[in-house]
């Protein structure tokens, strides 16, 4: 197992990067999963219901999203997670996305990510295909994939 | 610091010591079914829809809490950033006075959410000793109401998304008129920024 990244924290099967989600016991690493179906400029027109929490590139009331995708629930650097969260141990791709993001307080009771959630299916697809763009490459995430570097 | 809107205030304190007594009175009871006590002479507070146990009622508490709390974490993220923004130098003495006039009214907001958390019997969030804000990117006075738009208008789908869950449906009423006012904040920064302050009909 490495890692893509200090920040992203993505285990993933060294050399099988394109196959890596049938060896890693179905965590797929985001850099080489394909993308979720869904359109991302009308995910980030539904994104604008997370900004009261989150970022993409910032920790805030919630977790910043930058590399999200293939990170393991719970895992962000400097981010006070609640204990539900952290016991999770959910790694988060489209599918588990999907789940979470219906109803979080239901599918994770005792998160602290208190929101109703996003009911309708397009809406939730488009906004995981939205997640999904904020990988290391993505603009809205470069500063802090550069940080976290350098860092180590 | 004692809010303006004193009834606002007082309905979160009133739900959530009344909320808290009655599970404590009534735990170990089968049922909370068609309990209403009286409030602020004459509002009502009917019991959280779907407890039916003491249980319920307990994990019913614990989640008014945790949503609450949410809440509290992010008025004091806009009591920092509007901070952020009155010591950058960058707004005119008129924007300025209303800056702070919205710091004072999510202050407000944050301590009336916190009373009401610790009257549940739970324990109010705290600041956080620091704000990771972009800061290099404010240069401008309109870079910071850009910046305290973007936070207003993320509170406002915040409130959306976390009023449903409330057990108690007058802790969703207050967080309404909350959520009132940060729309009122988002429509005047997007006036001062030429935009147009309501552009739409509904907000998710």
């Amino acid at each position: 197992m490495t890692r893509i990244g200090p920040w992203f924290r993505v285990p993933v099967c060294a050399a099988v990067l394109s196959l890596a989600a049938a060896g890693c016991g179905g965590a797929p690493p985001f850099a080489a999963a394909a993308p979720p179906p869904g359109d991302p400029a009308a995910g980030k027109r539904v994104y604008v219901r997370c900004i009261g929490c989150h970022s993409p590139a910032r920790n805030r009331t919630g977790p910043r999203h930058c590399g999200l995708f293939g990170r393991l629930s719970g895992t962000v650097p400097g981010f006070d997670y609640s204990a539900a969260m952290k016991k999770a141990a959910i790694t988060w791709n489209a599918e588990t996305l999907d789940w979470f993001l219906l109803d979080p307080m239901e599918a994770i009771p005792g998160t602290s990510m208190t929101f109703a959630g996003v009911k309708d299916a397009r809406e939730r697809r488009n906004l995981i295909a939205y997640l999904a763009t904020l990988d290391a490459d993505s603009q809205a995430c470069r500063s802090v994939a550069a940080k976290l570097r350098k860092e180590g | 610091m004692k809010p303006n809107n004193a009834s606002e205030h007082a309905l979160l304190i009133e739900t959530a010591q009344d909320s808290r007594r009655r599970f404590l009175r009534q735990a170990g009871t089968a049922t909370f079914s068609g309990i209403a006590v009286a409030l602020l002479g004459g509002c009502t507070i009917t019991r959280a829809a779907g407890t039916s146990t003491a249980s319920d009622a307990d994990d019913a508490v614990a989640k008014d809490v945790r949503i609450l709390n949410t809440a509290v974490a992010a008025e004091y993220e806009a009591i920092a950033a509007y901070q952020v923004g009155a010591e950058s130098g960058l707004l005119k003495p008129q924007v300025l006075k209303v800056a702070l006039n919205f710091q004072s009214q999510h202050k407000q907001h944050a301590e009336a959410l916190a009373s009401a958390v610790r009257k549940l019997g739970g324990e109010a969030a705290d600041p956080k000793t620091h704000y990771n804000f972009p800061v290099d990117k404010l240069k401008s006075q309109e870079d910071v109401l850009q910046f305290a738009a973007g936070l207003e208008r993320g509170a406002v789908s915040a409130y959306v998304g976390a009023i449903p869950l409330f057990d108690h449906r007058e802790l969703s009423g207050a967080a309404a008129s909350i959520l009132a006012d940060e729309a009122m904040h988002w429509a005047v920064l997007r006036h001062a920024l030429g935009l147009d302050p309501v552009p739409q009909a509904f907000y998710s």
